[in-house]
């Protein structure tokens, strides 16, 4: 029988090189635990991605592993999970490689809903090319692309997500292992496309970005399936839905949490769902950390699968020669 | 088919027809169905469809002209013909834009009713051409095609929608006559076409059959003619493809004889679509096809799949390979197969979508970043972007390369007689696939090369003790670890570049068609152009002089005896649908003053233009005479 893995089993044999301090490498020590976690053997894992300081994980973990070119690690993991959905396939990615230049293959990918897992490192700048800004960062951001502050306005990633009507999103946080270690899993699992973001500090050129949510649970919006949204130090605050269809912050009188909204992940529609991701554009006020959704969809690999399985119970496998004699036909000669 | 008795038949060897009317006549369905009962009849026979690039521009106007050329014959010809010698011209604008190319003399069936001062105006014409006196040098027949076919269908329940639009079927049905086509063939395939409205069947059938009965009882016509069987044609069991279906098929059939599952990643564009429908037509084969967001997915998936181990192929045109070459060059460093196809049309950028162009080969030579060399080879006519999809596969899985297979719009739609090929006689591919397999040292080398090809080895995942890291990123000799070691990078461009070199070993020789007597002058060709230059340089030989042909299907490498075969003659001549891109590459390669014929039009080439360019050559050599 094989011996069971253990986190070290998925380390691979090349120095780590990444600045010292940097977010990834708690991401990627905690994606190594979940590897083990998961009880998929290494030679069923492929790892993908594009480029970027958090594109180079593949070559740290040992699975099968594809570093693609930017932004379009999703289309080579769709390729790959529809050729083989025996495999486990993940797609690491950066907010500039996922959202920039990756936009078109992010929100294709998935409302598709291929099997993989997209593991986005959001550190709202642009780490290998040194610095400049990226679209997550927030307007006005000073960098050596804009020294006189960032023009566009940002990208929410989960927003963008549930736009494309994903069928698991989540966001988590690099240094909370035990949270990020349980969402990475929970989105491993599940089927389909799944998409997790996670604050990622990028120490040298945007660090502390997300210090205020980061150090500070009272700024944290906890996200519990089937619990009223409550936050705060003591869980003074939490979340109603008010009239104009907005979601909006309340102080939470008495422990009375009758009015509160109940976080639902597996709602069908994405709309309220949405609502939350709006709660915080930028990572200064509340903001929800957790499972925003997960709802099941039929999965493309599987179902191109389904269709081939159904084509050939139909009617049987194809004779090729039949197929190109099909027709009208003639004959020359004896 | 049963003549009119007191009629003559004129027998006569080839013969060229030009449907053209407004692209709502339906010419494109007139040209096939005459085009499928003349294949029936045994002539070999060229197509060459020629539409408009919109839809549907507006009707009776000079852009929206649709039409369909074929040439069909009692010997082996080459090209769907030069100059028509029956113009079928369903309205004004139909007539401007092609009666220039009507042979002198040839005969002209135009549909009266069309005529209309309207219609005229939106030709540019200030006089009726059917009554100024202006077709004088041609056999006219004018036929009230519009009015006479709802004058067979009034017992027909047919709206005014459907009857306008049978029309062509009288054109169909005259045609039918005059080249004494049996008509049984094409009244099952109209049933056949309208199986779920019987109506429209009914009634495009009564219209058929009265362009034939008026062929037969009208005395305009001095004559039918027959076309006798074409002799000549390898024995065997015969159909008709266009080049996307030959391809289509050439693609499964490599797939199969690799017993690898078929992947197609995929993003439309004119003229390469047709693939990708005929391909997911055949879920019952397992091929999987994948319709992108953007070309640059569809070649990304691709690739994905060929890590998988699939046998992967993207179908594209020449603007789509500009989307798609930063991952061409990932698929150079990644060292995988992938078939690659250009279906070339009219450019730069958009272009011209509906016509044909050989203006692709540097792209594909060169149109990627860094040293990224990457295998060439090119279809000549429509069958055989069967054949050439079944040797890409074959360079792709040896070589473990992507390969680009260059095919353009003439071949893409043109279609001819094609000899079934008996599938299991094909190159067994799957003897080359040969999978790494579970390495337990545990110092599987990604990069370690066959000796003889210099492939890498295909490991795919799920594979115990062969976990391995690919991408772009240059890779350490061997081990396939991230290097940016000087002498590292020059060894792997130097592999690379060998890896392709070496493909020439396994090619067969560039062979050379010598003709009779001892010619100087050689005319070399890729591609398409194939038939007319082949046309071109029997009817040089005909007039008695002495010329030599080659084809090239391989241009990256070119086949090892191509610098001697150039050397051999005083002159070269290469004719291109291009500014000389072969040219180009055979100066560069062989210090060969070659001579570029070169011609960019959207249209293929004649055999008169190409004639005419190789007798002016041969002249000139013999006044250079030693
Ligand atoms: C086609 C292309 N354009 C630009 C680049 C340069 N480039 C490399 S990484 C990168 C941005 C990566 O940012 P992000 O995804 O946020 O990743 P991080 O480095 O911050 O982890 C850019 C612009 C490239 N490699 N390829
Ligand atoms: S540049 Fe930033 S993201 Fe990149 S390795 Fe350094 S700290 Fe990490």
């Amino acid at each position: 029988m094989a011996r069971t893995l253990t986190r070290a089993d998925f380390k691979s044999d090349q120095e780590v090189r990444w600045c010292p301090g940097c977010g990834d490498y708690a991401i990627l020590a905690t994606i190594h635990s979940v590897l083990a976690e998961l009880g998929v053997p290494r030679e069923r894992c492929v790892v993908v991605s594009g480029i970027g300081c958090a594109a180079r994980l593949p070559y740290y973990t040992d699975t099968y592993g594809f570093h693609g070119i930017h932004g379009r690690a999703p289309a080579i993991a769709t390729g790959i999970t529809s050729a083989r959905p025996d495999l486990q396939v993940f797609v690491i990615t950066g907010d500039g490689d996922a959202l920039s230049i990756g936009g078109n293959h992010l929100i294709h990918a998935l409302r598709r809903n291929a099997n993989m897992t997209i593991v986005l490192f959001n550190n709202q700048v642009y780490g290998l090319t040194k610095g400049q800004y990226s679209p997550t960062s927030e307007v006005g951001k000073v960098t050596k692309s804009t020294p006189a502050g960032s023009l566009d306005h940002p990208f929410n990633p989960v927003s963008v997500a549930l736009g494309a009507e994903a069928t698991f999103v989540a966001r988590s946080i690099d240094n909370e292992r035990a949270h990020l270690a349980a969402t990475l899993e929970a989105a491993a699992r599940h089927k389909g496309t799944s998409f997790v973001e996670v604050y990622q500090n990028c120490n040298v050129f945007n660090d502390g970005a997300f210090d205020a949510v980061r150090g500070n649970r009272a700024n944290q919006i906890r996200l519990e399936h089937g619990e009223p949204i409550r936050f705060g130090d003591h869980g003074e605050h939490g979340v109603v839905l008010c009239d104009e269809a907005q979601l909006e912050i309340v102080d939470v009188v008495d422990g009375d949490e009758g009015a509160l909204l109940v976080h639902d992940a597996h709602r069908e529609d994405p709309s309220l769902a949405f609502a939350l991701s709006r709660l915080s554009h930028t990572p200064r006020g509340p903001t929800p950390i957790g499972l925003f959704r997960q709802v099941s969809r039929p999965v493309y690999g599987t179902e191109l699968q389904r269709q081939i399985d159904e084509a050939v119970g139909l009617r049987g496998t194809g004779d090729l020669g039949a197929l190109l004699a099909e027709g009208d036909t003639w004959t020359v000669g004896a | 088919m049963k003549q009119n008795p007191q009629m003559l038949v004129e027998r006569v060897d080839a013969v060229t027809i030009r449907f053209a009317g407004d692209s709502g006549d339906g010419m494109q369905l007139t040209g096939n169905q005459f085009t499928s009962v003349t294949a029936l009849s045994g002539n070999d026979l060229a197509t060459l469809p020629d539409f408009p690039a919109e839809i549907r521009a507006p009707a009776g106007s000079l852009p929206g002209v649709s039409g369909f050329q074929l040439q069909f014959a009692d010997h082996d010809i080459f090209t769907p013909g030069d100059a028509p010698d029956v113009l079928v011209a369903m309205n004004p604008a139909a007539l401007r834009t092609n009666l220039a190319s009507l042979a002198p003399g040839g005969i002209l069936i135009v549909n009266a009713d069309a005529f209309t001062p309207a219609n005229l105006k939106k030709a540019r014409y200030d006089t009726n051409p059917l009554e100024d006196g202006s077709l004088a040098g041609y056999r006219v027949h004018t036929i009230p095609l519009t009015s006479l076919t709802p004058q067979t269908l009034v017992d027909s329940d047919l709206g005014k929608k459907d009857r306008d639009r049978a029309k062509n079927m009288f054109a169909l049905g005259l045609m039918c006559w005059m080249y004494s086509r049996p008509t049984e063939p094409i009244i099952a395939r109209i049933r056949a076409t309208f199986a779920s409205r019987p109506a429209v069947a009914e009634g495009n059938l009564a219209v058929f059959r009265a362009g034939v009965a008026f062929g037969e009882t009208t005395e305009v016509f001095a004559h039918a003619y027959e076309v006798a069987p074409a002799k000549d044609m390898p024995p065997g069991r015969y159909r008709q493809i266009t080049g996307n279906l030959a391809l289509a098929y050439g693609l499964m059939a490599a797939a199969e004889r690799a017993r690898l599952p078929l992947f197609l990643g995929c993003y439309p564009i004119t003229p390469a679509s047709d693939v990708l429908e005929e391909l997911a037509r055949h879920k019952r084969f397992g091929v999987r096809t994948f319709q992108a967001e953007d070309e640059i997915a569809g070649v990304g998936a691709a690739l994905g799949a060929s890590f998988a181990g699939h046998l992967a192929a993207t179908v594209t045109s020449g603007p789509g390979i500009a989307l798609k070459s930063e991952t061409l060059g990932l698929a150079v460093s990644v060292e995988l197969p992938l078939i690659v196809v250009n279906i070339q049309r009219g450019g730069p950028s958009t272009g011209l979508p509906t016509k044909t162009e050989q203006t692709d080969l540097l792209q594909a030579m060169f149109g990627r970043n860094g040293e990224a060399p990457m295998p060439i080879i090119a279809a000549a006519t429509p069958g055989d972007c069967f054949d050439a999809a079944v040797e890409a596969a074959r360079i792709a899985i040896t070589y473990r390369t992507p390969v680009m297979l260059l095919s353009d719009g003439y071949l893409a739609n043109g279609a001819e007689p094609w000899l079934i090929p008996d599938i299991d006689g094909l190159v067994d591919l799957s003897v080359l696939v040969n999978f790494a397999n579970a390495d337990e040292s545990g110092d599987f080398q990604p990069f370690r090369r066959d000796p003889r090809t210099l492939a890498r080895p295909w490991a795919i995942p799920g594979v115990t003790g062969l976990e391995h890291r690919i991408g772009g990123l240059e890779k350490a000799d061997g081990s396939g670890n991230i290097s940016y070691e000087p002498d590292n990078h020059h060894r792997m461009t130097l592999l690379r570049q060998a890896k392709v070199d070496r493909i020439a070993d396994d090619l067969p020789a560039l062979t050379v068609d010598e003709g009779d007597g001892a010619p100087r002058v050689l005319v070399l060709g890729w591609g398409s152009s194939r038939g007319p230059i082949e046309a071109a340089v029997r009817r040089v030989r005909r007039r008695g002089m002495a010329v030599a042909r080659a084809h090239l299907r391989h241009l990256n490498p070119f086949p090892s005896n191509t610098g001697e075969v150039l050397a051999a003659y005083d002159r070269v001549l290469v004719p291109e649908m291009n500014m000389g891109q072969l040219s180009l590459l055979l100066r560069a390669r062989y210090l060969v003053d070659v001579r570029g014929y070169n011609h960019v039009t959207g249209q293929p080439f004649t055999a008169g233009e190409l004639e005419q360019a190789i007798v002016e050559h041969v002249k000139e050599q013999s006044w250079h005479a030693p």
